[in-house]
C-alpha cells in the first residue's frame, strides 16, 4: 500500500458501529519488546541502529508478510507524512520527531502497527473500534507469537519483558481506551471520575497521549502498572472500569437532557451552525465543536447528520490531514480557511 | 506572560474561575498559585519518583556511581534521563530498581505471558551484546579477519538461541 493511499483512506479506530461506539471510540492493545543482545534504542551508535532496522525489517516482513503489511521508513518520509501517521495513531510522536533509522510497517487495514528504533526495539499495537478489549488483545498476542518465530526477545523470567523504561516492564502492555465524554465534561463530573480511576492504577491522558490535553472530549484511558499482573489480570480491570465510566456518561446525557434540554441544543445546534458556516477555524475549536455534533447526533437530538462523516472528520480537519488533502504546506491562517471549506464540503453545505 | 500576581515570574498556571456566572482568567506562577492554594493535578512523572527516591538514598548508599559493565550506563544517568541503556541494566541496577519497580507497579515480578522460544537466558545475551560490540570495534579498526570470525560466532549463537 502506498503512503498516501493509506492517509487518505479511513482509518478504523474511527469506524462507527463498534460496540459502544457512541461512547468508546476505540480499543488499542500495546506491546513493547526488545531484541536480547542489544543495547536499547536510545545507546545504539548509527550503524548499530541501521542494523537492527534491517534486522526488525526482515523478521516482520518474513513473519506477517501474508497480512499485507507494507514497511515504511520513516528517517528519509517528509515531515507532512509523519505527522498524518502521529494523527491517525499509527506512529508515536517521540518515534516522528526522532532522528536516524526508524521505520514502521502498517497493514492494509491500518488495524496493525509496529514501530522500530522507538524507544524500545518494537512496539506493536493493534486498534481496533469500539470496545473490543479482549479482541484487540488475541490480535496482538498472535502478532508477538508470530514475530518471535524471528526474533529473539529480551526476557528475564523474574521482570518479563525487558523496556528501555522501567514503567513498561514485564508485559510490555498497554491497553488503553479511547472514551468520548461530553456530558461528564459538561456537568462537571469527569475529575471525580478520574480520582476513581487513579486509584485502580489506571492513566487518564488526552487524545494524543502523554501531556496532551483532553480536546473535543476525547480521553484515554489506559492500565499504569504493567509488572506483577497477567495481560489478562489487566484488561480485567479495565473491562470492569470502562463500562462504568460509560454508565455514567450516558447518566450525564441523560441528566442534561431532561434538566436543561435548551441549553443542550443550543449547544449542539450552534456547534453545527459554525461548523457548516465558518470561514476559517482552528483545528482545536473543530474539535470542540465536532465534540458537541457527536454528542447530537448519538442523542438523537441532531438528526439527517452521518455520524460516520462526523467521526472521520476528528482526525481528517487535524493540521497534518489538511494539508495532505489540500495537497501542499499550508501556513496555520490557511489551513484554517482551508479547514473551514473541507468541514463545509463534507457536511454537503458548500 | 507574566505571573499577574507577583509579576516577577512567567505564568504557568492558567485558571478559569466562574464565580456568581462571571467568567475571570488568572495568570499564575507556580509559587503565587501554591500560595493560594490552587491545587496543581500532576500526572504521575517517573523522573520525580526517581528523583525524590534518589534523594533519600544519596545518604545511605553511592547507588548513582553503578555502572553497566555491558552498555556503560551509570545509575545516575538513568535517574536522569530515564531510560536504561541495555537489558542488563536489570541485574546491575536491581537493588535500587526494586524500589522503582514496587513504586510504579505495587509489584516486583513478572506473571505474564512467557516467550515460546529457547534462547532467552540473560547470560547468551549479555555475550551476543560483548559480540556485536567487538565486531563493531574490528570493522571500525579495519581488523576484517577478526571482524569475519565475530561474525560467524554471532550467527552461531543467534542460531543457537533459535533452536
Amino acid at each position: 500500500m502506498k503512503l498516501d493511499e493509506l492517509i487518505l483512506s479511513p482509518s478504523p479506530w474511527l469506524e462507527p458501529g463498534g460496540p459502544q461506539s457512541d461512547i468508546v471510540l476505540s480499543t488499542r492493545v500495546r506491546l513493547a519488546r526488545n531484541i536480547a543482545g542489544r543495547p536499547f534504542s536510545s545507546r545504539l551508535r548509527p550503524e548499530e541502529r541501521q542494523d537492527l532496522e534491517v534486522t526488525l525489517k526482515k523478521a516482520v516482513l518474513s513473519a506477517l508478510g501474508d497480512t499485507g503489511i507494507t514497511w515504511f521508513e520513516l528517517g528519509d518520509m517528509p515531515e507532512i507524512d509523519r505527522r498524518c501517521l502521529v494523527e491517525r495513531h499509527l506512529i508515536s510522536r517521540e518515534l516522528a520527531a526522532a532522528d536516524g533509522h526508524r521505520g514502521v510497517a502498517i497493514d492494509a487495514n491500518q488495524r496493525l502497527a509496529i514501530m522500530a528504533n522507538e524507544e524500545d526495539h518494537l512496539r506493536l499495537q493493534v486498534i481496533f473500534c469500539g470496545l473490543q478489549l479482549e479482541a484487540a488483545w488475541q490480535e496482538a498476542d498472535a502478532i508477538d507469537d508470530r514475530l518471535e518465530a524471528h526474533l529473539t526477545y529480551a526476557f528475564s523470567p523474574k521482570l518479563g519483558y525487558l523496556t528501555a523504561c522501567p514503567t513498561n516492564v514485564g508485559t510490555g502492555m498497554r491497553a488503553s481506551v479511547m472514551l468520548h465524554l461530553p456530558s461528564l465534561a459538561l456537568t462537571k463530573q469527569i475529575e471525580k471520575v478520574f480520582r476513581a480511576v487513579a486509584r485502580m492504577r489506571l492513566a487518564v491522558r488526552g487524545l494524543y497521549g502523554e501531556g496532551t490535553q483532553a480536546t473535543g472530549d476525547i480521553y484515554q484511558i489506559s492500565n499504569q502498572a504493567s509488572l506483577g499482573r497477567s495481560e489478562a489480570e489487566i484488561l480485567r480491570t479495565l473491562g470492569a472500569v470502562i463500562p462504568q465510566i460509560v454508565a455514567y456518561e450516558q447518566q450525564a446525557r441523560e441528566v442534561l437532557a431532561t434538566e436543561s434540554p435548551m441549553a443542550l441544543d443550543d449547544r449542539i445546534y450552534r456547534s453545527w451552525g459554525l461548523l457548516t458556516h465558518a470561514r476559517t477555524i482552528s483545528s482545536e475549536e473543530t474539535l470542540t465543536l465536532l465534540s458537541a455534533v457527536r454528542l447530537g447526533v448519538h442523542m438523537g437530538r441532531l438528526k439527517g447528520v452521518n455520524i460516520g462523516t462526523v467521526n472521520e472528520l476528528f482526525l481528517l480537519t487535524r493540521p497534518g490531514h489538511i494539508q495532505k488533502i489540500r495537497g501542499k504546506e499550508l501556513t496555520e491562517a490557511e489551513r484554517d480557511v482551508a479547514r473551514a471549506e473541507f468541514i463545509r464540503q463534507r457536511l454537503g453545505v458548500i | 506572560m507574566l505571573c499577574q500576581r507577583c509579576k516577577k515570574q512567567p505564568a504557568t498556571i492558567h485558571l478559569t474561575e466562574i464565580l456568581q456566572n462571571e467568567k475571570r482568567e488568572r495568570h499564575l506562577c507556580e509559587d503565587c498559585a501554591k500560595e493560594e492554594g490552587v491545587a496543581i493535578k500532576a500526572q504521575i512523572n517517573l523522573q520525580d519518583v526517581l528523583s525524590g527516591m534518589v534523594e533519600a538514598h544519596q545518604s545511605a548508599s553511592s547507588e548513582a556511581n553503578l555502572t553497566c559493565p555491558d552498555c556503560g550506563i551509570t545509575y545516575a544517568e538513568f535517574r536522569n534521563g530515564g531510560r536504561l541503556g541495555c537489558p542488563h541494566d536489570y541485574d546491575v541496577f536491581a537493588e535500587p530498581l526494586r524500589e522503582v519497580l514496587e513504586k510504579v507497579h505495587g509489584a516486583t515480578e513478572h506473571l505474564g505471558k512467557l516467550p515460546h522460544r529457547a534462547g532467552s537466558d540473560m547470560t547468551s545475551q549479555r555475550e551476543l551484546m560483548q559480540l556485536r560490540r567487538q565486531l563493531q570495534e574490528a570493522v571500525e579498526t579495519e581488523q576484517y579477519e577478526e571482524a569475519a570470525r565475530l561474525r560467524d560466532l554471532i550467527r552461531h549463537k543467534e542460531s543457537a538461541g533459535e533452536a
